[in-house]
Formats: C-alpha cells, structure tokens, sequence
C-alpha cells in the first residue's frame, strides 16, 4: 500500500476561484479543517467572469492535468452577471478543448458560495479521483513536442 | 550606394504570397532598379547551393513565406537566417502557421493514411506511403521529412518583423518594402503592414450591438450587406483580428476569416474570438448555451483557421 501511495499519479489542478463565493467557500474548508487532497493550486480573481478562456489554455499548455473555475451560484454575482457570461464561455470552451482531445473531466466549472465549504472540498476530491484515473495529460512533452 | 540584396523564399504555403509579390505589376519593375534580387526560387532560376555559397548576412532583408512542415522548409529557414541581416516572416503562414497548421489537428499517420491510401480516388495496391531515402538502382533518392506538427517560422529562427495575411495586400506590400528601403527601422519584433486596431474599425457594415440566438453558416443564408454579419448569426473572426486589410472579405459579403492575426498583447487569437462570440450569445440558460455552442461545427478551423501553430495549444491531442 505504501509503494502504491509513493507511485501513484497525483494531478495537477489549476483553481480559478472568484474572491466574493468560491474563493472565501475554500477558505471556510481550512478554517474548518475539512480534510480534501491538495492537488489543486487555488488561484483568486475577482470574479470568474474575470477568466478568459485563454487562462485555461494555458494552464493546459503549461502543465496542468485540471482546471477548475469556480464562482458564485446564478443570481448572486457580486457584479450582478460575471458568472453568467463565464458560463456563456464555458460550454463553447467545452466544446473547443474536447476538439483539442482535452478530456471533459478535465475541466469544469462550478457555483459555489462562501458559506460551502464542504462543498467546495467534494468537488476537489472528486475532481481529483476522475482525473487521476484518465492519467495525466503533459501537453508540451507528449502533445506538442514529439514534432 | 549599392542595391539592397533581397531574398523571396516559400516554404509550407499555397504561393499566394508570391503571387501577392507579383500582382504589384509594374510596380515591381520599379522595384527591380533599386533592388537586387538574390534568391527567389519561384520565380528566378536559382539552386540552394547558390545560397549556400554565400557569405554570412550577405542578404540585406529576406522575405519567407509559409510554415515549417518538412525538414527542407527548416533547412531553408536556418539557411537563410544565418545568410540574411534581416529576417521578415511574410504572410499568415510563416507568422502563425496559417491553413497548413490545420494539419496540427491530426498526426503525420492519419495524414498519410488519408492522402496515400484511404481517399476513394487513391489507387495504391501496396499501400506505398513516402519514404525518406530509397535506393535505387542509380543511387540513393532522398526526399525531406514530414513532421508530425507545423511550426511557425519564429520557432525555428529569430524573426526580425512580421506582415500577416492570407496573402498581405498589395499596398501594405509596398508600404513595408518602403519602410525597410527606407532603412529607418521599427523596433525588433515590430508586426508590419498592418493596422493595431481591431478589423471592426475599418469595417463598414453597420453595428448595432444586437445580441444573437442562432448561428447560421455562411450556405445557409444570405446576408443582409448592409449589416455587422456577427449580428445576422455569421461567425465573423472581425472582432479578434487585427485591421489592415480594408476589409475585403467583408466588402464582398463574407465573414473575416482571421487572416491578419491576432491583435497587439493578444497571445491567442482563438481565445479571444471565442469570448468575443459567447459575449452576444443571447441565451441564459444551460440548455440554450449548450445548444448554441454545438452549432459551432468545427471550433478550431472556425477560431484557428490561421492562427493554430501560433496558439497556446498548438495541436490536437491524437
């Protein structure tokens, strides 16, 4: 069992988490001492409305196996609509990475609001079991390099 | 004073580009008393080992059009970069990879597979795809290697100054040539014959600021010419591409394609179409967005079309 913890695939997950809901929901994890695996990098920003598709790609090109976005639920923007039109983005962006072979696991996005804690700790636990079973993804060595 | 030495070279490309050279007509002609042409293979009889022979930075400017797909297109990148003082990445192709990095969303297998044994037109019994070397009966044939993915032409060699397009228009042709004659020279790196805003500015359709809840493809409509074509539904790549072409495809009722590239500070031309289309996507809920996001056929030959050896991304994942 011991080997097996030493070997296996731990992911790399770049977090984008909006400072007013998911940000402060991750935060109320640790102060209540919530255990979740701590292979996701949280990142904070304003709003997820603030993420431009472009930051996805390149944590993918960077490195990175996940990216998760997380922001308020629907109707509670701090700035009235970000998440909404990070939404709008999220399913073309969906569409464009699997064209890419970038699988759906592999990124997603998610409401969660200040007072979720535990919440926000089953989606970096979960997201971190699908993603460690797909493997890691490696883009510059496997994808791109291999010219 | 002597005539500046100035090199044509095509590597991965169509020959638009060269053809864009040669539809400055009698222009051109002018052209020829105040330069020296040293190397252009489509058009003057010259052989590599000419180039090969000649001193280091002997080339004043050269012009090299098309991506890097096979070892000759690197070859020649190299070659002329250690022979030129000036480098400049001419046309969609050498900047960002241009329709032959299309290629990048399959490997050089499927490539292969496709061109040499599955088309139904393809009568190859042996299932006989290029080799490298052959050796024949009269010696050894080599032929250069394909790569599995297109590059662009700086990751092959410094580049000193980018024109985009598919191919640069004439004017914007003449007005570089005329910049880098003229020897005052813009900073390193400098993207020429082009404007730094989007091509939304020097388009003439009207803008509304209309929200769209249906895309439709360009067979499947006719356009109303007198409206911003993103309004009526048509993917048009206007809002993510830089200016300075006048606008052409417009000003014949066809959406932009995304030819001149991305605009200054943007890494990823594709990203920031994609923001730009969901941003007048109206639709609030998942299933409309969902539905919405599937009508985009093909999203990187639609956002990318150009511009995929230049993106973050780079390839698909076979």
């Amino acid at each position: 069992m011991v080997t097996d913890l030493a070997t296996r695939f731990e992911p790399r997950i770049v977090g984008f988490l909006c400072r007013w809901c998911a940000y402060t929901g991750a935060d109320l994890a640790g102060l209540s001492r919530i255990k979740y695996p701590p292979n996701i990098t949280p990142i904070r920003v304003n709003c997820s409305g603030r993420v431009d598709p472009m930051l996805v790609m390149k944590a993918f090109a960077a490195g990175a196996d996940g990216v998760l976005i997380a922001g308020c639920h629907p109707g509670d923007c701090h700035y009235i609509n970000g998440n909404v039109k990070t939404m709008r983005r999220f399913k073309l962006l969906e569409q464009l990475l699997s064209q890419f072979g970038i699988e759906k696991e592999r990124v997603r996005l998610e409401w969660v609001s200040a007072s979720e804690g535990g919440r926000y700790a089953r989606i970096v636990e979960s997201m971190t079991e699908e993603i460690r079973s797909i493997g890691p993804l490696n883009w510059k060595q496997k994808v791109v390099i291999p010219a | 004073m002597t005539k500046p030495r100035i090199a044509f070279n095509w590597a991965s490309s169509c020959g638009g580009c060269e053809i864009a050279v040669l539809e400055l007509g009698t222009k051109l002609i002018e052209l020829k008393d105040k330069i020296d042409i040293v190397f252009w293979p489509v058009a003057l009889d010259f052989k590599y080992s000419d180039l090969e022979s000649m001193p280091d930075k002997d080339i004043d400017v050269t012009f090299f059009n098309g991506a890097i797909q096979t070892s000759e297109n690197l070859h020649l990148a190299q070659l002329l970069r250690a022979k030129s003082k000036l480098l400049v990445a001419f046309g969609a192709c050498a900047c960002m990879g241009g329709i032959p990095a299309l290629a990048n969303t399959k490997s050089k297998q499927q490539i292969f597979d496709s061109c040499y044994k599955e088309t139904p037109t393809t009568d190859n019994p042996q299932a006989i795809t290029p080799q490298t070397k052959f050796s024949a009966p009269e010696g050894e044939l080599t032929i250069p290697e394909f790569y599995n993915t297109v590059r662009t032409l700086d990751e092959v060699a410094d580049v000193d100054y980018y024109v985009p397009g598919c191919p640069p228009v004439g004017p914007q042709i003449e007005k570089v040539v005329g910049t880098i004659l003229s020897g005052s020279l813009p900073p390193k790196g400098s993207v020429l014959g082009a404007s730094d805003k989007s091509l939304c500015h020097e388009c003439k359709l009207e803008k509304t600021d209309r929200k769209i809840s249906k895309l439709v493809r360009s067979y499947e409509t006719i356009p109303d010419p007198k409206r911003c074509l993103l309004e009526q539904g048509i993917i048009c790549m206007g809002p993510a591409t830089r200016g300075g072409c006048g606008a052409l495809c417009l000003d014949a009722n066809s959406p932009c394609r995304g030819c001149y590239g991305p605009l200054p500070n943007v890494v990823d031309q594709g990203a920031k179409m994609l923001s730009a289309l969901a941003s007048v996507f109206d639709a609030e809920s998942e299933e409309e967005l969902q539905k919405l996001a599937e009508s985009v056929v093909d999203p990187i030959g639609t956002f990318y079309r150009f511009g995929l050896a230049r993106s973050l991304l780079k390839r698909t994942k076979e």
